[in-house]
């Protein structure tokens, strides 16, 4: 291809004009009112979605707090040794004065300990006793044995290697702590076995995702079936049934089970009065793990019936009939010509319904007792009742992180154009 | 011409006078029973001789200091008085979230004239914190257990005795309150509680005595879970505050009994939230000092089973609104129900409460 004619004269178009630089305007300018139009879904997603996201990715990180609570203090300490087990000299307790007369005075210091408490407890009041103390300091004295006799924690060699460590603007405690790891002596250690718990949660959380996931295929399937294999009268009625539930609040669905489930409940009632178990035996199946795959299987089948359903519409009915037709039984006729052209709906459910699943919160809380609560419900508890949000966003992070290694994994294996909604 | 001119200023006077006079006051509480009491003993009344000032409840108490924390970060103060727990106001001071107030100047005196500072004592926990009630974490329990052979709990370690009273027990599921139940019952007396929680050590051993019913116990995390199942005999026994074990009672006529052995004495009260601006602090100001003095925090107890904060109120408790009981015996303050009570150290629990709590959701995750 060229844009000139054999004779080497430039094509152009009626008017005159190079058809070149005519295609490129129209082409330009077809582009242009294409991204108008996506425009305002564009401004919309980067402001409520990837602006937070990149907010918490900052804030798992962020920690200028210390430095600039107390500038001079983390100045003063670039010159100590944390290794050499001393306690700083008065020059730091000077310039921890100094900070600290400035810092009460703008009620930042009580901020500044509750931030250190996170990585050494006691910080917090440490930091709240000698801001009421500080007023009553003489600058004149020795200020090191005045800081000694209003807490004895500034003796401490920890408070101050905490200090020093955490006086970077950024840091990697959060990711630390998120992965039950510290910074010891020697480098990065894990946590103490009592003390381990993210890790774990991250566990189950996958875990028990893949559970939910496989069970919602499992129930969600031959409904799935079902609905597309009616006639239309009586699938509309299925359709509606396995809409209704949908469309009833989360919570009710999620008590509702807590009625039938419990110890007392209807389940159990049931069983003793057919006698298949014995009063004092009944089963345990709420504030378990048993508890959270019911009800969550429950609240999340729909989303893997409609994927399901709308492709298996596709499913011409003559590839099922050409296959028996030519000496295929059911089974094989399913197995070998049906179920593989149903795959893209099964890769599209299972993923919409694991990626909900793990970020689950509420249904996890209320049912799930302690052996079947999520890692996002101690994100939760970070946000709302420790306020230690770098930890809850370093928490996200790997969270985040985790979904997207598993839908790189899912591509690899499965093959991301191989799901379909329809 | 001038006609128009006239009638322009005119709407824009009218506009400009409605916007003064009418207030809108976004206090923040907990719903349910509580609000209500709160509605019905502070803010009607109020609302009732402060006709211009319209008073919006929000029910977020619970996420208070996160929301708190949000709005102060993107400088956009939403709320003007927000009820919270003591330990959240320490958290909400600490972080600059929550206004100083002077107590004698911003409260009411004692009708005696006594200050407020005094009235109040030792309940000003925080220099942010306003005090309306004293609740208490207790236990109730369940009076028509077959198993249990005509016994009835007396004392708070029959909770861990498996034995006497088999069954299962709701706690909450934080360490607080239960790791100083399972020290008391593992027979550390009451005023060392604390230095032992402090060690590795003596935290172990809290442990190793909530291990004893671990297996038996179903963990609660909203203060009507208890009651739930306490009524749906799915528990024997549990922890909640006392008010929702009062409804419990005395409102929904259940079988359950009060164990007020070594209930934990928590406060509630009013914080300020930092950063008003000036013409709405005024407002908040003035309904403060009329909703926490002695005869509205005494009205408060008409409603709901908690201890007024003032010692002025105490005298003034009469019947309840509806059921027409008397109150002064349901009250944890009560000389009755308070024979052994314990005090939430509020200063220890914000020092390691990070610690412990990561050690007890390790704990509970074994």
């Amino acid at each position: 291809m060229s844009d000139t004619t054999q004779d080497g004269q430039v094509l152009t178009t009626q008017d005159g004009r190079p058809l070149k630089a005519a295609l490129g305007r129209a082409l330009f300018r077809e582009k242009l009112r294409a991204f108008l139009l996506v425009a305002p879904l564009l401004i919309f997603i980067l402001i409520t979605f990837v602006a937070p996201i990149i907010d918490m990715l900052h804030r798992s990180v962020e920690n200028s707090i210390v430095e600039e609570t107390l500038p001079k203090t983390v100045v003063a300490l670039q010159e100590w040794d944390p290794g050499s087990g001393e306690v700083p000299d008065e020059a730091v307790f000077a310039a921890l004065y100094d900070d600290m007369v400035v810092a009460v005075d703008k009620k930042t210091h009580t901020r500044l300990g509750s931030r250190l408490n996170y990585e050494q407890s006691g910080i917090s009041s440490l930091f709240r006793k000698t801001g009421r103390r500080i007023k009553r300091m003489d600058e004149g004295e020795p200020l090191k044995d005045q800081f000694l006799a209003a807490d004895k924690k500034w003796g401490d060699v920890t408070t101050w290697q905490v200090l020093k460590q955490f006086s970077p603007a950024y840091t990697g405690g959060y990711f630390l702590n998120a992965f039950d790891a510290k910074l010891g002596p020697e480098g990065v250690e894990l946590k103490p076995a009592d003390e381990r718990i993210y890790l774990f949660l991250f566990g189950r959380t996958l875990f028990l995702s893949i559970v939910i996931t496989l069970s919602c295929l499992l129930l969600g399937y031959p409904i799935a079936f079902l609905l597309a294999a009616l006639p239309l009268r009586t699938s509309n009625l299925l359709m509606i049934l396995v809409l209704l539930p949908f469309w009833t609040s989360l919570l009710v669905r999620t008590s509702a089970w807590k009625v039938l489930l419990q110890q007392q409940g209807v389940i159990n009632d049931f069983l003793v009065w057919i006698n298949l178990i014995s009063d004092s035996g009944r089963l345990v199946m709420i504030n378990n793990q048993t508890g959270t795959i019911i009800a969550m299987t429950h609240i999340l089948l729909p989303f893997m019936i409609l994927p399901l359903y709308s492709v298996m519409k596709t499913i011409s009915p003559t590839y099922v009939r050409a296959a028996k037709s030519l000496g295929a039984n059911d089974w094989t006729a399913f197995w070998r010509v049906y179920f593989p052209q149903s795959v893209p709906g099964i890769g599209a459910g299972a993923v919409l319904v694991f990626i909900l699943s793990i970020g689950y919160y509420i249904t996890p809380e209320l049912v799930g007792g302690t052996s079947g609560i999520f890692i996002s419900n101690r994100i939760a508890y970070h946000i709302s009742s420790s306020l230690n949000w770098g930890l809850a966003a370093a928490l996200g992070t790997l969270l985040l992180v985790a979904v997207l290694v598993l839908f790189v994994v899912y591509d690899k294996i499965v093959g991301i154009d191989n799901v379909k909604l329809g | 011409m001038k006609l128009k001119t006239v009638i322009l200023a005119g709407t824009a006077l009218a506009f400009a006078g409605s916007a003064a006079l009418a207030t809108d006051l976004t206090l923040v509480s907990w719903g349910g029973a509580y609000q209500s009491s709160q509605k019905n003993a502070y803010t009607d009344p109020y609302s009732a001789e402060n006709p211009d000032v319209t008073v919006i409840w929000d029910e977020s108490s619970a996420e208070a200091v996160a929301k708190l924390r949000a709005m102060n970060e993107a400088g956009n103060i939403t709320w003007d008085l927000v009820d919270v727990v003591a330990s959240d106001a320490i958290r909400l001071c600490d972080e600059g979230l929550a206004m100083e107030i002077n107590p004698d100047t911003d409260l009411a005196a004692a009708p005696d004239g006594t200050p407020a500072s005094e009235d109040f004592g030792d309940l000003l926990v925080s220099e942010c914190f306003i005090p309306q009630i004293v609740y208490s974490t207790t236990f109730g329990y369940r009076s028509d257990i077959d198993e249990w052979g005509g016994k009835e709990p007396t004392e708070i370690c029959d909770i861990f005795d498996l034995e006497t009273f088999p069954g299962k027990r709701s706690l909450e599921k934080r360490p607080i309150n239960n790791m100083e139940w399972a020290l008391l019952c593992d027979g550390v007396p009451k005023e060392d509680v604390y230095t032992v929680l402090e060690t590795e050590e003596g935290q172990d051993r809290a442990f190793k005595k909530l291990d004893s019913i671990k297996d038996n116990v179903v963990w609660w995390s909203a203060g009507a879970e208890t009651p739930q199942l306490l009524a749906d005999k799915e528990v024997v026994i549990g922890s909640t505050y006392n008010g929702r074990l009062f409804a419990l009672i005395e409102e929904q006529k259940q079988p359950v009994k009060m164990l007020w052995d070594a209930q934990v004495f928590d406060l509630d009260g009013w914080i300020i939230p930092a950063g008003l601006p000036e013409d709405r602090l005024a407002e908040v100001k003035k309904l403060v000092m009329y909703a926490t003095d002695t005869q509205r925090l005494a009205d408060q107890a008409k409603y709901i089973s908690y201890g007024p904060a003032r010692k002025s109120s105490a005298p003034l408790v009469g019947k309840h609104a509806s059921l027409g009981i008397d109150m002064a015996p349901h009250m944890p303050t009560d000389p009755n129900n308070a024979k052994n009570t314990f005090l939430y150290n509020y200063e220890w629990w914000a020092d390691y409460r990070d610690d412990i709590d990561a050690k007890f959701q390790a704990w509970l995750a074994q």
